[in-house]
């Protein structure tokens, strides 16, 4: 158990500060690129960087590498890799435009390593039931895991700090299961994904300094999905990512297709003089989890709506724990 | 408290998840075809695999009707 921990506080540490001390740099590279994008929600509506994935990404890099030198195993490659991948797809769409179908298709792609390296269980196990085998069924699964977590991460990327707050919190909740059920190699490259997120939590918050596009939140996304199968915790992972698969589904239960947020013309929520946050009236408009925070309710500003969100993801987070102990009874 | 309702659909979707669970435990666990050689593993996981998009429809018209009753309220916009 003793490597384990040395293992989790080097690797955090590395992960955290290898984010903390590139992100400025990479703002500031941003920037004098001219690569801003204006963040509508704010008063005089400030220019801010972006993408911030590759930070992300060089942060996973550096401390998942780490973690391989400790515990030299397949997982980690797995992880690694497809996160990778998961990066290059979110950087295609950062550079361009691409269509509504293009990420989940990508993002299936991605899943490839996990499958070529056969590190999963192709049973899925379910709190309370026990196990169902289903070892070419499984493999489906894999791939859809990964483009829903993916796109789910990106599709709650809407406001400032909610991608990497939500992640670091949602990827807390994962770690804690992952240690509940002993599986510790790959709960500390949980590890590694929440002080990634953190770090990059102080430059994305209220008001942000960078945002993660495409390439950052599909990055954080994406880990997320293949630690939840490379760990065997699916079902735990999918309680945990509550809120963001409530927007997703809210999202397409409204639209009724797949299609790029930017697409459509009608928004969900509009803003206010003093720049808060309403829900709009339009019923061509998604309906979305911000939306519906704001239904029925007062206008809240930007940061008010995000501390709901993180409420509501700490709540998921504890029926995720509560599910990995229930993982343990079998009835 | 603003989204005290979401709370309530996040509560009942956990619920769905657990409930979920053990139906697919329960309907695809046993399902094991045999008497065909090769094709046993594949003939079984086909019809696994459109039990449980059936079960994963289900789940989601459930929980879709979860949601119009939860939200009924916000939803009228």
């Amino acid at each position: 158990m003793q490597p384990q921990i040395i293992a989790a506080i080097i690797v955090s540490s590395i992960a955290f500060f290898s984010v903390f001390v590139i992100t400025p740099f990479l703002i500031k590279a941003l920037e004098k690129r001219n690569s801003v994008v204006k963040d509508y929600h704010r008063k005089g509506g400030a220019m801010v960087a972006r993408p911030g994935g590759p930070s992300i990404i060089a942060g996973i890099l550096i401390s998942g590498i780490v973690l391989y030198a400790f515990f030299p195993k397949t997982e980690i490659v797995a992880i690694l890799t497809t996160t990778a991948l998961a990066f290059f797809v979110g950087l295609v769409d950062d550079k361009k435009v691409m269509g509504g179908w293009f990420k989940p298709l990508a993002l299936a792609a991605t899943a490839i390593p996990i499958l070529l390296l056969g590190v999963y269980d192709s049973d899925l196990s379910f709190p309370l039931f026990g196990d169902v085998k289903i070892p070419l069924l499984y493999l489906g699964v894999v791939v859809i895991m990964i483009s829903i977590t993916g796109n789910t991460i990106n599709s709650i990327d809407v406001l400032n700090g909610v991608a990497s707050g939500f992640m670091v919190i949602a990827g807390s909740a994962l770690t804690i299961s992952l240690i509940i059920l002993q599986n510790y190699e790959v709960a500390i490259a949980s590890l590694v994904l929440v002080f990634t997120s953190l770090a990059f939590y102080k430059y994305h918050k209220f008001p942000s300094k960078i945002f993660p596009g495409d390439s950052g939140a599909l990055t954080l996304g994406a880990m997320y999905g293949a630690i939840a199968i490379v760990g065997q915790v699916e079902v735990v992972a999918a309680i945990a990512l509550g809120p963001a698969i409530i927007n997703s589904f809210l999202f397409l239960s409204s639209m009724k297709r797949i299609v790029e947020h930017r697409e459509i013309k009608a928004k969900p929520v509009s803003l206010t003089e003093d720049f808060k946050l309403k829900a709009t009236s339009d019923k061509d408009a998604s309906v979305t989890l911000v939306r519906l925070i704001l239904a029925g309710g007062r206008p809240l500003t930007e940061k008010e709506i995000g501390y709901v969100i993180f409420r509501l993801t700490i709540f998921s987070g504890i029926l995720a724990i509560i599910t990995a102990f229930m993982m343990e009874i079998s009835l | 408290m603003s989204g005290s309702s979401i709370f309530v659909f996040i509560f009942a979707m956990w619920i769905l998840i657990i409930i979920g669970g053990g139906i697919s435990v329960l309907i695809l666990a046993p399902i094991e075809i045999s008497g065909y050689s090769e094709f046993d593993l594949i003939i079984s996981s086909a019809i696994k695999a459109v039990v449980s998009i059936g079960l994963v429809i289900t789940w989601i018209f459930i929980l879709s009707k979860v949601k119009n009753w939860i939200f009924s309220s916000q939803l009228k916009v």
